[in-house]
């Protein structure tokens, strides 16, 4: 069991930014998130592209966004479970939480931060008819264990990075690599496509080019794909593992089940004092809330985080005394020891 | 610079008929939002970069649309339900030349 302070459900910017706050109160955090990093949206969707409404910063990559935070959070070292989405939660006797996700690992906190965004992010599924009887029998939508692909003969289609990233991987691993994609361009990184194409003259990657997968063979598990090349022509193709690789969708997913009031596919929440939800004790920050005048912004989600953890801090101790402080004058004392505050100054006479 | 009309069939069938101003740099996918047409969270998830599929529309009428960037021609090349006729609502941007659109919502993907 995994035991924090503040449990903050979604490692996006505002999750990360709540982790400095409570620092400063002394409070330790967790983070779940269902993407295998850190970052959230910025760092799935979209790293590579500028912000330019982050106060003092004029221009900032969405991806440097993320590396800053965990910088700035490192000293109070927050813990991660990554690559698990939260499941269920069940509140105990003395009013704390376990949160259990869906490989089972448990958490235990006090309160309860959702900064889901627009929900944790799914694999969006191709609309071919048949392809639920197959998943887990030779679909998968997200590559877990590339071991599992040995020596097997494998269909990837998709357009993007991760397509081309473990087409070039399974080279190395599966017996034969297809890749099917509706266009002759790819939309991933240039040193992918170029990589991909130095392993088509190899004749290591099966390049089918303008093409569609349209149909899942098999009986009880995968024995081929049918294929429609330029429009038109059909072509069967043997392989043991389909992977459709076509980018994730945000789903607001198993929180929906939790109790709180939804309203618009977020969570409603008391913005008039530190956005509780209608359950005490479990709040909602950044993107993944609303209440009148909601603007779905980063610098909001930040300004929220620092309200949630006020309260939160209130919650835990209600019997202790405490004023905010200003970074300026207190300093920041991490919980590894290390301590920043602003040099003395340095007072000298005048003869 | 005034307010264009357009008709925007939302992904339960319904026809709105709707005003859009020519002024406020805005786009299809927008608009949409602006008007509540699809649920929250369901469309402009990439907030109009091109990179998510959420906001893809068919075109009904035939008004005369900016051509497709790269982007957009690669993000309909691995988005689901794509017709002839679809578009990208973020990459289409609000003008007077647009008055009398037509489109309808793709499904939700």
């Amino acid at each position: 069991m995994i035991k924090t302070d503040i449990l903050i459900i979604g490692a996006g910017p505002t999750g990360l930014f709540a982790v400095f706050e409570a620092g400063l109160l002394k409070l330790k955090c967790h983070l779940i998130d269902a993407l295998p990093q850190p970052g959230g949206q910025c760092s799935e969707i979209y790293p590579k592209k500028p912000i330019y409404d982050i106060p003092a910063y004029p221009e900032i990559l969405a991806g440097d966004l993320t590396t800053k935070l965990l910088e700035q959070i490192a000293s109070f070292q927050p813990g991660f479970t990554l690559g698990e989405r939260a499941e269920t939660i069940e509140k105990l006797g003395d009013d704390t939480f376990i949160v259990t996700t869906n490989k089972g690992t448990k958490h235990h906190a006090p309160i309860i931060a959702i900064a889901g965004g627009l929900g944790s992010f799914e694999p969006r599924k191709p609309p071919i008819p048949n392809i639920a009887n197959f998943e887990d029998a030779g679909v998968e939508y997200i590559i877990r264990d590339p071991e599992m692909y040995r020596n097997k003969k494998v269909v990837i289609a998709g357009g993007g990075d991760s397509a081309l990233d473990w087409a070039i991987f399974l080279t190395d691993v599966a017996a034969e690599v297809s890749l099917v994609h509706r266009r002759n361009e790819f939309r991933g990184a240039l040193d992918s496509v170029d990589k991909v194409q130095e392993l088509k003259d190899a004749g290591k990657i099966n390049m089918i080019t303008p093409a569609e997968v349209t149909g899942v063979l098999g009986d009880k598990k995968v024995t081929g794909v049918s294929i429609t090349k330029n429009g038109k022509e059909e072509i069967v193709l043997e392989v043991d593992h389909f992977i459709p690789l076509f980018g994730l969708s945000p789903k607001l997913g198993p929180i929906a089940n939790w109790g709180l009031d939804i309203e618009k596919n977020a969570i409603k929440v008391n913005n008039a004092l530190d956005y509780q939800t209608n359950i005490p004790g479990i709040y909602a920050i950044g993107d993944v809330n609303t209440y009148p005048g909601k603007l779905k912004l980063i610098l909001c989600g930040f300004h929220e985080a620092t309200l949630m953890c006020q309260s939160a801090y209130k919650r835990i101790h209600p019997n202790k005394k405490y004023v905010m402080k200003y970074t300026t004058v207190g300093g920041v004392e991490g919980f590894d020891g290390s301590k920043k505050e602003a040099p003395k100054a340095v007072i000298k006479k005048i003869e | 610079m005034s307010d264009i009309s357009i008709k925007i069939t939302d992904r339960n069938g319904t026809l709105h008929k709707i005003q859009a101003p020519t002024d406020m740099a805005m786009n299809i996918m927008e608009i949409v939002r602006s008007y509540e047409l699809a649920e929250e969270g369901t469309i402009g998830v990439c907030g109009g970069m091109a990179m998510c599929a959420s906001c893809q529309c068919y075109v009904n009428s035939n008004h005369e649309l900016p051509e497709m960037s790269p982007d957009e021609d690669l993000m309909l090349a691995e988005a689901f339900h794509v017709k002839a006729n679809s578009r990208l609502g973020c990459q289409i941007h609000i003008n007077e030349a647009l008055d009398g659109l037509e489109i309808e919502l793709a499904p939700e993907s």
